[in-house]
């Protein structure tokens, strides 16, 4: 699967307590959660994010709280896909376990800028910068966690019985 | 090639006699936690995976403490959510008003966890159980649907970091300081998806109530866990508590580690991480004149007992600086009663302090105690992110509850010494 987008470049240690602060913690419904993601960090991002974006960050993307409601108002924004070069281990979680791709690649994130549009596909990792012309290949998901995402997120996992 | 402890603990929770770093295993829980801002989204999940019972009732625990009493109408609806859940399901440990306390803080002292056990909590501070020596993560809230409808869940088999302590700690440094001096060594991702395992000589010096702060910010590591090694003073503990049975494993000799840290407890100075990172800290002698509105003593890294006896002993005939508010909160209610009988609250109070009933409020800018623009902060909490503790041109300097008191006496960040 292919997926096209302009992107939206961070730093290092984007937390989530700027991707969905704890103020707005009091709602699961994904589209609220959306209309404050990354307002403390970008105030910017709500008027300028379009469907299909994609977000590169640095390391350590996602640290800090276990909220769900991060990725997932991440995803709610319109965003399909993250690459950074790491992820906090709680954040790489949910985000498979909901069906938000994520991709470490150091070499990518590096290398891509703000406003550049690039090409992932999610099946074999390759990814292209489509304004610079050059292409990335992250690593590939473990073959459980690919099973994960296939079934369409952990949700459907366990009622596939992929968890047993 | 042998097991480090978190590694034993997944192995023997999965069915096997031996796992390796990077494997993928399918382990069984023995708890599953949430509160009430991670749980109502789970129960969702739950709901949507078809599952009709909780696995166990015994081995799920909710407990309302980011935002109650309600603070208002949406939290009491996701509270609501949770309670109405709870009761559906007949689930043993739901926490509500009256008998909550700070999740993190609740469990050990209930005895909900024991030596050995497999634990996930959809709260990133789960961490903490790992100082009574179970393996014990943070996750989210499918995560925590899916243990709750399975008792079971996937994890990567961590690599780890073994931290060998030696000495013992001095006069008025804490489980915080070291802490907060291990996260400035080796950053915020220094140990992003390891264990962090703690051993050695000076574990004799650390109190139950260190330890259980030094394993509650292991996620401002990026760690997947911290663990101690099990002692006569976790047995004690453990007993004390009435947890179940402990099951100790301990590290084989040869266990592989990414690095091994030696740290001498004793040359470990009261330490301040400054915004916006945990791990910008600098020692009490380095934090220049910095004038604050506000301090914070409590919060599942430092709301026990023996923390505000600490902050107590600081505050104990001074009084809170003009122009600061210093907001003292017990993690659960058997320590605000114990604060009241041993006369910690008429402390706080006569300090100037204000002291409110359990909550993780002004640690993630929720309620109780929320900055203003261009507010600054001393806090016994565990981040220091920007906007965490309200307005995202706010500043918070975590700190031990010794730099915390004697901060509220000074109006600058200080330490004890200065005001002793």
């Amino acid at each position: 699967m292919k997926n096209t987008g302009n992107v939206i470049k961070y730093g290092d240690n984007i937390d989530t307590d700027v991707i969905i602060p704890a103020r707005y913690l009091t709602t699961g419904d994904a589209a609220e959660l959306a209309q404050h993601c990354m307002e403390d960090l970008d105030s910017t991002f709500k008027s300028r994010v379009h469907w299909g974006d994609i977000i590169v960050g640095g390391w350590n993307f996602g640290c800090g709280s276990s909220r769900e409601h991060a990725p997932m108002a991440i995803k709610a924004s319109g965003i399909p896909i993250v690459i950074a070069k790491s992820f906090a281990r709680i954040f790489y979680r949910n985000s498979i376990n909901i069906g938000l791709a994520i991709i470490e690649c150091p070499e990518a994130a590096d290398a891509i800028c703000d406003g550049d549009k690039v090409q992932v596909d999610l099946d074999t990792g390759e990814i292209l910068d489509v304004t610079t012309g050059q292409s990335f290949k992250a690593a590939p998901f473990p073959e459980f966690i690919q099973q994960i995402i296939s079934a369409g997120g952990l949700v459907e996992a366990v009622k596939k019985g992929l968890v047993r | 090639m042998g097991m480090t402890m978190t590694q034993k603990i997944l192995a023997a929770h999965s069915g096997r006699a031996k796992v390796e770093a990077g494997e993928l295993v399918l382990a069984n829980l023995d708890m599953v936690v949430g509160n009430d801002v991670t749980s109502p989204v789970a129960i969702k999940e739950f709901e949507k995976m078809g599952a009709t019972q909780v696995f166990d009732r015994d081995k799920v625990t909710m407990i309302m403490d980011h935002f109650v009493p309600n603070k208002d109408i949406k939290a009491a609806q996701q509270c609501k959510i949770c309670r109405d859940f709870c009761g559906e399901k007949d689930v043993t440990n739901f926490y509500d008003v009256g008998k909550m306390g700070i999740e993190h803080a609740l469990i050990p002292q209930n005895g909900l966890v024991t030596a050995g056990d497999a634990v996930i909590g959809a709260d990133s501070h789960t961490c903490t159980y790992g100082a009574l020596g179970a393996f014990s993560t943070g996750v989210g809230s499918t995560d925590m649907a899916c243990g709750m409808a399975t008792g079971k869940l996937w994890f990567k088999v961590p690599s780890a970091i073994k931290f060998n302590l030696t000495g013992s700690l001095q006069k008025y440094v804490t489980g915080k300081d070291v802490i907060l001096h291990i996260i400035g060594e080796i950053g915020v991702d220094g140990a992003l998806y390891k264990s962090m395992e703690y051993s050695g000589d000076g574990l004799a010096s650390l109190t139950m109530a260190d330890r259980l702060t030094m394993a509650n910010m292991a996620i401002e590591a990026g760690g997947k866990n911290g663990i101690f090694e099990v002692d006569e003073i976790t047995l004690a503990y453990l007993r004390e508590r009435g947890a179940k049975e402990p099951v100790i494993y301990r590290a084989d000799q040869d266990a592989q580690y990414d690095r091994v840290i030696d740290i001498d407890l004793s040359s470990i100075i009261p330490t301040v991480a400054f915004p916006h990172l945990p791990e910008n800290t600098r020692t009490i002698d380095k934090v220049g004149d910095v004038k604050i509105d506000q301090v914070v003593i409590g919060s599942c890294t430092n709301g026990l007992f023996k923390d505000l006896a600490e902050a107590a002993s600081v505050l104990q005939g001074r009084h809170v600086a003009k122009g600061v508010r210093a907001i003292v909160i017990p993690a659960t209610q058997e320590i605000y009663m114990r604060c009241l009988e041993e006369g910690l609250i008429k402390t706080f109070i006569e300090a100037g302090c204000v002291v409110s009933t359990p909550t993780c409020g002004p640690c993630l800018g929720g309620y109780m105690g929320v900055l203003a623009q261009g507010e600054r902060a001393v806090s016994t909490t565990n981040r220091n992110f920007v906007g965490r503790m309200g307005h995202p041109e706010s500043e918070v300097y975590l700190a031990s509850p010794y730099v915390a008191a004697a901060s509220a006496i000074a109006g600058r960040i200080a330490g004890p010494m200065e005001v002793l």
